[in-house]
This record gives C-alpha cells, structure tokens and sequence, in this order.
C-alpha cells in the first residue's frame, strides 16, 4: 500500500532522514520506533506532504505522490493523527469531526463516531480544545475514521494517556485493522507497539537501523528499552 | 443624557466604519497571514469610484453600493492572484513595503487625476432628513449605516459559524499548515476570502461617501485607527474585530465629548487603549497565541 524509497528529508541544513525505504502492504499496522530526534514524526510528515525539503519516493498504491500537496494525498485515503491531536479550538466536536470529507469506501458516520465514544457526544457542541488530552485523542483517531482514511499516520497516540485510555486506543487501532484499515504509527510504547503492530522498523539517526517483528521486539525488550531511554 | 445619548450613536456610527474595515482586515490576514496595508486605499477607492459613477456616469448611490465592493472585490482578487500570494513565502517585510507601496500607487494615481481636494457626495433621498428618537433627532443617513453594518456584521458572523464554508475558513486560519492534512484545499479559498475583505473595504468608502470628505487621502487617514482596532481586538479574530471597531468607535466620541479640555489625552485615547489592552493581553481582547504546526 505505501512504499517510500532512498527519502532523505533536512531541516534547513541538517538532515534528519537519510535514505530511507521502506513498505507497509494494505492491512498492516507497523510501528517506527526510535529515540527523540531519529526521524520518526519527520517521516511521518513527508508521507503526508507536510514536510517540505525532501527527496526521494512516495508511492501509494503503485502511485507516486510524492509531488501532490497534502490535501490531495489526504483525498487518496491518507489520515493524519497529530502528535499535538490537532484539535481545533475554534470548531466545535462536530465540526472537528466533520472537517475532512469523506475519502474512502468504508468512512464511520457520525452517528458510530458518537456512540463508540459517548465522551465525544456529550461535549459535541463545546469547542474541541475544552476536551481532555485523552479524549482529544479519541478525537483525532475518530476524525480520520469518519473520513473513511485508508492509511492512518499516527504520530504517538498513546503519549501522555493513562493506561486505560491506552488501552482503548489499542482497541480502536486492532478494530480498525479488523476492518482493512492499514496503520503506520510512531511509538515509544512497546508494550502498546507489540501489542497492536504487525512489524516494527527501528530508526536511528535518520536511518532505518533494523526491521523486527513482534517475538523479536518482545525478546530484546530490555534491551531496546535501554536504548530508547525509556 | 440627550447629549451622552448623540455621543453614543455617533460613536457607533464611526465604530460601524472601523468594524467593516477592521473585519476585512481580520479575514485577509487568518487566511493569508498577510497584513493589508493598502486597506485604507480601497476604503478611498471605493469612495471615490461611487463618486465617480454618480458625477461621470449618474450612477445613484444604491447601485455603487452593490458595484464598487463587487468592482473592487474583483480587482483585490486579480492582486491576490498576481502579487499577494508571493507574499507567503518571504519574509513579513516585503508584506509591509509591497501593500504601503500599493497604497502609494493607488493614492496618487488618484491624486493625479482628481487633485487633492474634496469632493461633496450628496446623501440619497430616500435618506435625507432625521429620525426621531424622543429625546433627540438623527440623521437618517447614520441611522441606516449603523443598521446596515450591524446586519452585514451578522451575515458575516452567520456564515462563518454555520456553514461549510466557515469552517473551512475557521479551520484554516486558526492552524494553516494542519488543515490541507484534512483533505483541505486552503488556498482555494484564500483568493476568493482576500477578495472578500477588499470588498468589505470598498462597501465601507461606499457608505462614506455622503458623510465623509471623499479625496485620495481619506483612507490614509483612517487606517491608522484601523490597524490599532485591529490589535486592541486581536489579529485575525473575526468577532474580537467587530467588538473592538465599535468599541473604539464609543471610545472615541466619548473622549472628544467628555475629554475635550484635555486634547492630548482626547486625540490620543486610541492609542493609549491600545497601549493599556497589549500590556494587559499581548495577543488582544480576542486574539489567539499562535498555535504550532
């Protein structure tokens, strides 16, 4: 479904991804773990065309779009969960909701949105900033759903939420995946990672340094911890 | 009480003025983060060109007041499209010497043409003579401006709370860089919303018209109690641009009422509002702290 090759991203001089390449197929949910600073949200962000000084390919299904800016990649089935969750302070729930058109084949109604997040439809009519951190998070994950995005960009949903409200993320994600939807999400949480992803991609200073499935992470877990410094 | 009372309605018939001019203002720069300094000249433009109609042409004031904002709108988003849209990508300095150079242009090619001197635009008919209010009369012409704005000021406010439409427009001037990320198209929208202030500004010389001195230097004027509207309500709030036009409108007039033995205060008050609510609040009554990408 997405396949990047030799990207290489700077930041005005410095280059934060060198020759990146790498795939998730329709279905997959893949992590990309890696220290602060190794690139991650970077990558995330040429995915979606919000990165600008970048260089090397974007397919998305077969289709190279690395050239199209974000609102036509966004209109391909792409879904964007911010690290910051993107809530609108000047829109209300429904409005935040309701802001990107419909894209894909199997988009949620609103109707679903609110009744799997009764949070959600209690505040409905409040500005969406008036929420909790957690449920600003259910928020951003709702709004790429009820858009029907095919492949969602995650960048650490689960930062910052107690472990109940990660848990429900991690049941939205697997129910999403339930229904086709691919996932590619920047994690820190490998306990949440292995628990929601398919494979994992280690990324280190703007390199993909490894390529581990979940026995692997499971079984260096200490390790790995050791060097996130988590 | 007869007297606070005039003040009062005279205060708001200014305020109306800052308001409509003051709310292109705040649309132009949430969408385009652009800051207009050639507002003023197309408030003058679309004075002068309702002048112009009536004196060359015998156009009536009712239909200038429906060709100008169109005219200009049209004109502000040919500007857009050829120049203002460059200003995205620079630095904010070319902002300022590309739109007061803009300004310049527009001034004295006016200038050129028609000399500095006033023009006299003769209120229409239908809204010659006062209304009477009990305890005092007013001019019809204001009472209509006053009533005329508040209801543009409404629709406004309207179309951007409640439709489609305004939420895009919302969406994309509260965080510009998110929103394409959403299947937004931002900058299909940034002409026409550019084209849309322009308008408002050349509606606002429209009404001025009959009660204003019309010559190529009434906009330079105003501006400058525009722009400090604009910063007293916050840049690029919709409503804090509203609330602050006819705020200062009052302000204003009570100041030259009640102020009048102190000149140096009563000239100035704008201005020591505006220094008083950026201590207070840096980002404006209304205004917003930026938020990230």
């Amino acid at each position: 479904m997405l396949r990047i090759e030799n990207l290489s991203a700077w930041y005005g001089e410095a280059q934060v991804l060198r020759d990146v390449s790498l795939e998730v197929a329709a279905g997959e949910v893949v992590t990309l773990v890696g220290r602060n600073g190794a690139g991650k949200s970077t990558l995330l962000r040429c995915v979606m065309g919000l990165h600008s000084g970048q260089r090397g390919t974007v397919e998305l299904d077969g289709r190279d779009v690395g050239r199209l800016p974000a609102h036509k990649r966004a209109r391909l089935g792409l879904g964007w969960v911010p690290d910051d969750r993107g809530a609108y302070a000047t829109l209300s729930v429904t409005e935040n909701l309701i802001l990107p058109p419909r894209v894909g084949p199997d988009p949620w109604s609103l109707e679903r949105v609110y009744e799997a997040f009764p949070a959600l439809y209690q505040r409905r009519d409040s500005a969406a900033t008036m929420l909790s951190g957690g449920e600003q998070q259910m928020l951003a994950l709702a709004r790429v759903l009820r858009m029907g995005a095919r492949l969602l960009l995650c960048d650490e949903p689960t930062e910052g939420l107690s472990p109940l409200l990660v848990q429900q993320v991690g049941e939205l994600l697997r129910e999403a995946k339930r229904h086709g939807v691919t996932v590619l999400l920047v994690e820190q949480n490998l306990h949440f990672a292995t628990g929601v992803a398919d494979r994992h991609y280690l990324l280190a200073e703007g390199r993909i340094a490894e390529a581990m499935d979940n026995s692997e992470v499971r079984s260096r877990e200490r390790e790995l911890l050791a060097y996130l410094g988590i | 009480m007869t007297g606070f009372l005039q003040n009062t309605f005279n205060g708001l018939v200014s305020g109306a003025f800052y308001a409509l001019l003051a709310l292109g203002l705040a649309v132009i720069f949430g969408m385009l983060r652009v800051v207009n300094f050639a507002h003023g000249a197309f408030y003058m433009l679309g004075a002068f060109g309702a002048y112009v109609l009536l004196t060359e042409a015998g156009v009536p004031f009712w239909a200038a007041l429906v060709i100008m904002p169109l005219g200009l709108g049209l004109l502000g988003m040919a500007l857009e499209r050829a120049i203002i849209h460059r200003l995205t990508r620079l630095d904010p300095l070319y902002n300022f010497l590309l739109t007061f150079g803009l300004t310049l242009i527009l001034q004295d090619l006016v200038k050129s043409r028609y000399g500095v001197q006033s023009s006299p635009y003769a209120t229409p008919s239908a809204l010659s003579g006062s209304v009477d209010f009990g305890l005092f009369d007013f001019p019809t012409y204001r009472v209509f401006i006053l009533g005329f704005t508040v209801l543009l000021c409404v629709a406004v406010w309207w179309v951007l709370s409640r439709t489609r439409i305004g939420m895009v427009v919302r969406a994309a001037t509260e965080r510009p860089e998110l929103t394409p990320a959403f299947g937004i198209d931002v900058g299909r929208w940034v002409t026409p919303v550019f084209g849309f202030g322009i308008g408002l500004a050349g509606l606002a010389g429209v009404l001025a018209a009959p009660m204003r001195a019309v010559n190529p230097l009434m906009g330079a004027d105003l501006i400058i109690v525009v722009f400090a509207v604009v910063v007293i309500g916050g840049l690029g709030s919709i409503f804090g641009s509203v609330a602050a036009g006819f705020g200062i409108g009052l302000v204003q007039a009570w100041g030259e009422a009640y102020l009048s033995d102190f000149p140096i205060v009563s000239q100035t008050i704008v201005f020591i509002v505006m220094a008083v609510v950026l201590l207070w609040r840096p980002a404006g009554l209304f205004g917003r702290e930026e938020a990230p990408a």
